[in-house]
């Protein structure tokens, strides 16, 4: 890892940055520390403020409160065409008129570099890009997929320090976004620029890895190593955001050595949940902790009913309900259960997330009693 | 293949080509059919082929009256397309601003033509017009029935008065349907104002901009009632356009075979220009490699 070292030292910084719109708080109170070198996740639904974030970090938008540094220096009231920024849109954004090899050399001509430099960096992102064949075409005439990827050549001829990725695989076909989301890392893993991704889907940030930032209702609830923050969410909004299917929850009360729960004879408390303090506590796992079949010791088995199922190719989720809870058990092949069926599944305990009732994971303290 | 003939098909489709015959093919072909006669009274007609196409294409009055026709829609294109460009671009874009716009820009364009030929002439009158008058207070040698520069002048102010909304109205419906996304993408790089138009609004207008350029060629070299009621076509023969010039020969004079010929030439000539227009506009941009 060569670019260990460098990845140490703070770029980007977003100090209690907060954006009211006509009296609508779209960002509050985010701080953020981003490092060079680094590839970022925003994670977050639907006008979560993924956006809003973006155009702060760029310097589209000025803060309401709170300040923007860059290496170390406050950017703030800086506008964006003097920052190092390149941006790509989920829509298609490139100039209508001009070839696509005039489109990814827009952002050197308006640089000022000379013809030869021109001409070097846009054949060098078209073959990054495999854009070769369609240089003298115009945007229209090109697939969706093309079209985005002369966008991402703009974005890296630019070599800009922070590239900002809006969802930008969003409006393409799935194929197509697969083939792209495995050589984004790739394509701008060279350049040492920041490198901010915003996605609504929580599968996306797995497979992008790096670290990820979970967006609710235009707060960060959570920053670190994607991986950390899906395994270990410190909140249950954080567990919600970073769950596709939905996260399964369940209300329960804790008695020493069982959860209790209304209607149901309630689950043994399993032996790593064990230094619990008795109270009240949200449950939360995932539709793949769920099985038709016990897996070992861990496994306690819940009387469930089937409310729908859905079979994919190879896959099969299964709705149900416990205790008025609706849950979603992801199970590997094709399982065709009927509505109102009465099945036995099991959950494996060892992954189940605690949460108290103010929705803050239990964990810590686990860890701080053990 | 089995096909089934369903005639009563035909029927639905009568009373649409009854009317379209009675309103367009017979009254075309009437045209037609003065054009290739002549008559000396009491009903006889004879064949004179292609003499009245002739005569009108020998014609300097009719060359006269196209070449004004030419320089009056050269004319009017020339300031109406930039000046509703440049009003587009300056109208706001949300807020209690934009109906205010969209109406004030409408109104010209609800105003009957003789009723716009009507306020100008009376605008435009030195006696008791405003704009007359105001001009002769002010010591400017203006008068619209004396001078042939004056009566282009005013019939120019009209027409521009008159139609730039139109082309205002299209380009600001093709400006707003622009995505933020894209200024802000310019912003990010930096472009200028002029960049943003030259490369961004301008090719995403250009759809809007061939339809408002064609209306208003097809419209303006049609023009009729406006000068018509403003000047007659005068001083001496200086605003007679083509149009003008046509009822002078059909109704005037009663050369109803030369007013025939001269009508399927002047709209032959529409239609060719209309076509030459769309052909060149559409491919602009498009074959541009």
């Amino acid at each position: 890892m060569v670019a260990r070292a460098r990845e140490e030292n703070v770029v980007l910084e977003l100090r209690d940055v907060s954006k009211t719109v006509s009296g609508e708080r779209h960002i509050s109170d985010v701080s953020l520390k981003l490092e060079a070198g680094s590839l970022n996740v925003l994670l977050g639904p639907t006008l979560a403020g993924k956006t809003s974030l973006m155009r702060l970090m760029a310097g589209l938008d000025q803060p309401t409160a709170g300040t923007v540094h860059m290496d170390g220096a406050d950017v703030t009231g800086v506008p964006v065409q003097k920052r190092s920024v390149a941006m790509v849109y989920q829509q298609f954004i490139n100039y209508p008129s001009m070839s696509v090899y005039e489109n990814i050399a827009s952002p050197l001509r308006v640089a000022g570099r000379d013809r030869a430099t021109i001409d070097r960096e846009v054949k060098k992102a078209a073959e990054l890009l495999r854009l070769e064949p369609f240089l003298d075409r115009l945007p229209l005439e090109l697939s969706g997929g093309q079209q985005q990827r002369t966008a991402l050549a703009r974005a890296i001829v630019k070599n800009a320090r922070l590239v900002l990725l809006d969802e930008p695989l969003a409006n393409l076909d799935y194929k197509l976004r697969e083939e792209l989301r495995a050589e984004l890392p790739r394509i701008f893993s060279e350049s040492g620029a920041i490198f901010i991704y915003a996605t609504t889907e929580p599968s996306e940030a797995l497979l992008l890895g790096g670290k990820t930032a979970t967006l609710s209702e235009g707060r960060v609830t959570q920053f670190g190593q994607t991986i950390e923050v899906f395994r270990n969410p410190l909140d249950l909004l954080t567990a919600r955001t970073f769950s596709d299917p939905p996260l399964n929850t369940i209300e329960v009360r804790k008695d020493r050595d069982r959860f209790l729960l209304e209607g149901t004879t309630g689950l043994p408390v399993p032996a790593a949940l064990s230094g619990l303090r008795d109270a009240d506590y949200t449950l939360g796992f995932r539709p793949h902790h769920l099985s038709l079949a016990p897996r070992g010791q861990s496994s306690i088995s819940l009387d469930a009913r089937v409310t729908v199922t859905e079979v994919t190719g190879s896959e099969s989720f299964v709705h149900l309900d416990y205790a008025g809870n609706q849950w979603v058990m992801l199970e590997e092949g094709v399982h065709r259960l009927s509505g109102g069926e009465r099945i036995p599944v099991h959950l494996d305990t060892r992954h189940v997330l605690v949460f108290d009732k103010a929705g803050r994971s239990a964990a810590p303290d686990l860890a701080k009693a053990a | 293949m089995n096909r089934t003939w369903n005639n009563k098909a035909w029927f639905m489709v009568l009373p649409v080509l009854a009317l379209v015959a009675f309103s367009a093919v017979i009254p075309l072909m009437t045209v037609v059919n003065y054009s290739v006669q002549d008559t000396f009274g009491n009903n006889v007609f004879f064949w004179v082929g292609t003499e009245w196409f002739e005569e009108v294409l020998h014609s300097d009055r009719f060359w006269a009256a196209m070449g004004r026709n030419l320089a009056f829609s050269a004319i009017i294109l020339a300031i109406e397309v930039p000046l509703g460009i440049f009003i587009a671009l300056n109208m706001p874009r949300k807020g209690w601003g934009v109906p205010v716009c969209l109406v004030l820009m409408a109104l010209p364009l609800l105003i009957p033509f003789n009723v716009v030929g009507t306020i100008w002439q009376v605008f435009g009158r030195i006696d008791i017009g405003l704009l007359g008058r105001g001009l002769y207070i002010l010591g400017v040698d203006y008068n619209y029935v004396r001078d042939p520069v004056d009566a282009w002048v005013t019939i120019i102010l009209m027409d521009v008065w008159h139609w730039t909304s139109l082309v205002v109205l299209l380009s600001y419906a093709g400006l707003v349907s622009i995505p933020d996304a894209y200024y802000q993408a310019a912003r990010i790089d930096g472009a200028s104002r002029w960049a943003v138009f030259r490369y961004i609004q301008l090719p995403k207008m250009n759809r809007v901009l061939l339809i408002a350029i064609l209306l208003r060629f097809m419209d303006s070299f049609m023009i009729y009632t406006e000068p018509f009621v403003v000047t007659g076509g005068g001083p001496g023969n200086t605003t007679t356009f083509l149009s003008i010039d046509l009822v002078k020969l059909a109704i005037g004079e009663f050369n109803l075979g030369e007013a025939a010929a001269m009508s399927i030439i002047y709209f032959l000539v529409i239609l060719a220009m209309s076509w030459v227009f769309y052909t060149v506009m559409t491919n602009y941009g498009t074959e541009k490699r």
